[in-house]
C-alpha cells in the first residue's frame, strides 16, 4: 500500500517537473532565484570587507574596481556589495521562515476549519475575515510596537503571523472538498480520529496548491520585510536588509544614485523571478486550469 | 437595495468593535511601557506619570475609560508628543492623507480602466503586449523603489516636479506622490478590465447588440462597459487597504505631512494612544470603503442583493 501511493506521488510530481522544465520564464527564473541564494551565500567572502567595518578613506564612492568596492560604498565608508549581499541573505531568509511560519499556522487553521465544520469552522473564518479587514500591516505594526524592535526572529514571526490567511482560505476549501472523498470516509469507517485523517489524509492531499501558493508567498513576505526596514520598523543597524538599504540609497538619490539603484535592483529582480516561478509551478501541478 | 446596505453596515459595527478592543488588549497586555525608555526616572516619577496617563488603573477601567473617550470622539493625549493629543494630531495629518488616497485611487480608475479596455480591444498586439508588460513591472514594483526613482527622474534630472514636500493647495507637490501610491493599482485595475472586457465582449448580449447594428462605441459604452467594471469595483476595498498602507510609504519618501508618519514614528516611541489612535482611524476608513465598494457592486449587479 505504501508502494502504491509513493508510486502515483512520484507520477504526479514527475509529471510537474516535466511541465515545469518547459515553462521557460519558469525555469530562468528559478536559475536567478538559485544563483542569487548562491551569490548572496559565498559572495562577501570573496570581499575584504565586512558588513560593518567602516573604510574612512572610501566614503560614498561610486562603484569601481580599483579599491575592491565593487557596488560602492555609502556614506559611512561600508562596503555596499557586502551589505547588499548581507541584506540579500536577511531578506531571503525572512522570506522562507516567514513563509514556513504562515504554511503552519494557515495549513492548520485552514484544515480544522474546513474538515471539522459547523460551528467551529464558521468561527475560525469570521476571525479570519476580520483580520482580512485590516491593513495587514496594522498587525505587523502593533507586534512590532510592542515587542523590542531589530530582532529578527520577532520580526519573521510577526510577518507570517500575518501571512496565513489566504493560506487558511486556500486549504480550507481543499478540505472541504477532500473531506466526502471516499477514502476519507474509509478511515472514518475504520476508526481513525479527528486528528488521524487530517494529518495521514488531509494534509498530505493539500500539497499542491499549498507549494503553489507558499511560492508565491515568499515574494509577498520579502516585501512585507522590506517595507517594514525600509520605514525604520524592521531589521536595524548595523545589520541591513534590501529595505533598510533601499531607504538609505533614497537619502541619497542626489548625490548617490548607485545606493538606490543596487539593492532596489536585487529586490526589483528577486520579486518578479519569485512571482513567475509561482505561476509556473501553478501550471505545472495543475494542469486543469490549462 | 435599502436592507442589503442595512444588513451590510450591521456587520460593520461588530468588527470594529472586535479591532478597537484586539489591538487595546495586545497593546496593554505587552511587556514595557511607553516610559521605559527614559533612562534612569526615578520611581516616584514614573509612577505619577503612569498615574497622570490613567496606566496605573486596572485594565477593565482603562478599557471602559478609552471606550467612553472614543465615542466622544477623543483618543486621548499622545504619550510622545507631549502637548498634543491624539486627535489633534490626527485633524491635522488626516486632509493631506485623505487628499493623497482619494487622489491614487481616482487616478487609478481613470487611467487604468481605459487602459484594460483599451488592450481587450487590441488583444495580442504590440499595444496589447506593451500595456500588459507595463502592468506586471508596476505590481511588482514596490512603492519604496518607484517614489525615489520618480523623484529622481522628475525631480532631479528633468526638474519639472518638486521632490518632497508639501504646500496646501499646490497640486505641483501632490502629483508624484499620487502617481507613486497609485501606479500598482493602476496596473492591477488594467488587468482586471482587460480580463473581464475581453470575457463580456464574447458574451450574447453583445453579439445581439451588433447584429442589431449599434454602431461599436455605442456598444462598448452601453452595453461592454458596465459588466466590465464589476471585478474593478470589488477591487476597490482591497485597494483601499493597499492605498493606506502604500501611503505610509510614499508619505515618508515625500516628506509629506499626513497621518501615515504618526503612525510609523507611534511605532518606534511605542506610543501606545498614538498607535491604537490610528489604528482605529484607518481601520474605520478601510471597512468605510469597503462597504462603499460593496454597496456600489450590488447597485451594478442586482444579483448580489438577493442572495
Amino acid at each position: 500500500m505504501n508502494d502504491a501511493g509513493a508510486r502515483v506521488a512520484g507520477g504526479l510530481w514527475a509529471d510537474a517537473a516535466r511541465r515545469l522544465k518547459h515553462h521557460r520564464a519558469a525555469t530562468i527564473s528559478a536559475a536567478i532565484v538559485l544563483a542569487i541564494a548562491l551569490l548572496a551565500l559565498v559572495g562577501p567572502s570573496f570581499s575584504p570587507y565586512r558588513y560593518d567595518s567602516l573604510d574612512w578613506n572610501h566614503v560614498a564612492v561610486p562603484p569601481q574596481l580599483a579599491n575592491a568596492h565593487w557596488l560602492g560604498t555609502d556614506r559611512l565608508g561600508r562596503d555596499l556589495f557586502v551589505r547588499t549581499l548581507h541584506g540579500l541573505r536577511i531578506s531571503l531568509l525572512i522570506g522562507l521562515m516567514a513563509t514556513a511560519v504562515s504554511l503552519l499556522i494557515g495549513v492548520t487553521w485552514g484544515a480544522v476549519a474546513g474538515y471539522v465544520g459547523g460551528r467551529t469552522d464558521e468561527l475560525m473564518m469570521r476571525a479570519v475575515d476580520v483580520l482580512y479587514s485590516l491593513p495587514y500591516i496594522f498587525i505587523v505594526i502593533i507586534l512590532m510596537t510592542i515587542f523590542t524592535r531589530g530582532n529578527v526572529y520577532v520580526l519573521f514571526m510577526a510577518i507570517g503571523a500575518v501571512g496565513w490567511l489566504t493560506m487558511a482560505r486556500i486549504v480550507r476549501g481543499q478540505a472541504l472538498s477532500l473531506k466526502r472523498r471516499e477514502f476519507v470516509e474509509a478511515a472514518v469507517v475504520a476508526g481513525v480520529g479527528t486528528p488521524g485523517i487530517l494529518v495521514r489524509h488531509i494534509v498530505p492531499n493539500l500539497i499542491g496548491p499549498v507549494v503553489v501558493y507558499a511560492t508565491l508567498t515568499i515574494p509577498q513576505m520579502i516585501l512585507y520585510e522590506s517595507f517594514l526596514s525600509f520605514l525604520g520598523l524592521g531589521v536595524q543597524e548595523p545589520l541591513a536588509s534590501l529595505g533598510s538599504l533601499i531607504n538609505l540609497g533614497a537619502r541619497e538619490i542626489e548625490s548617490a544614485a548607485w545606493m538606490l539603484l543596487v539593492p532596489a535592483g536585487f529586490l526589483v529582480v528577486l520579486l518578479v523571478c519569485f512571482n513567475f516561478l509561482g505561476d509556473g509551478l501553478r501550471d505545472a501541478l495543475d494542469p486543469r486550469d490549462h | 437595495m435599502l436592507a442589503y446596505a442595512i444588513r451590510r453596515i450591521a456587520t460593520l459595527v461588530p468588527t470594529l468593535f472586535v479591532i478597537i478592543t484586539l489591538s487595546f488588549l495586545i497593546i496593554r497586555l505587552a511587556p514595557g511601557g511607553p516610559f521605559d525608555e527614559e533612562q534612569s526616572l526615578p520611581p516616584a516619577v514614573k509612577a505619577n506619570l503612569d498615574a497622570a496617563y490613567g496606566l496605573d488603573q486596572p485594565l477593565a477601567t482603562q478599557y471602559l475609560r478609552y471606550l467612553r473617550g472614543l465615542a466622544h470622539g477623543e483618543f486621548g493625549p499622545s504619550f510622545k508628543f507631549r502637548d498634543f493629543s491624539v486627535g489633534e494630531l490626527i485633524a491635522q495629518g488626516l486632509p493631506v492623507s485623505l487628499t493623497l488616497g482619494l487622489c491614487a485611487i481616482l487616478l487609478a480608475i481613470v487611467v487604468g480602466v481605459p487602459l484594460g479596455a483599451l488592450a481587450a480591444l487590441r488583444q495580442n498586439t504590440a499595444v496589447d503586449h506593451g500595456i500588459r508588460g507595463i502592468a506586471v513591472l508596476g505590481i511588482a514594483l514596490p512603492s519604496f523603489v518607484v517614489g525615489p526613482l520618480l523623484a529622481l527622474v522628475f525631480g532631479l534630472y528633468l526638474n519639472w516636479l518638486p521632490v518632497a514636500g508639501w504646500v496646501r493647495g499646490e497640486p505641483r507637490y501632490l502629483l508624484l506622490p499620487a502617481v507613486t501610491l497609485s501606479l500598482p493599482v493602476i496596473a492591477y485595475v488594467a488587468r482586471l478590465t482587460r480580463a473581464s472586457f475581453l470575457e463580456v465582449l464574447r458574451a450574447n448580449h453583445i453579439r445581439t447588440a451588433r447584429a442589431k447594428g449599434i454602431g461599436e462605441l455605442r456598444v462598448l459604452w452601453r452595453h461592454a462597459l458596465r459588466p466590465s467594471l464589476l471585478p474593478v469595483v470589488s477591487y476597490l476595498g482591497p485597494a483601499t487597504a493597499f492605498v493606506v498602507t502604500g501611503s505610509l510609504v510614499v508619505e515618508t519618501v515625500f516628506g509629506l505631512p499626513g497621518t501615515g508618519r504618526y503612525l510609523v514614528q507611534g511605532a518606534i516611541n511605542r506610543d501606545y494612544s498614538l498607535v491604537m489612535g490610528m489604528i482605529i482611524v484607518y481601520g474605520s476608513l478601510t471597512l468605510l470603503c469597503n462597504l462603499v465598494a460593496d454597496l456600489l457592486y450590488s447597485w451594478l449587479d442586482p444579483r448580489v442583493r438577493h442572495e
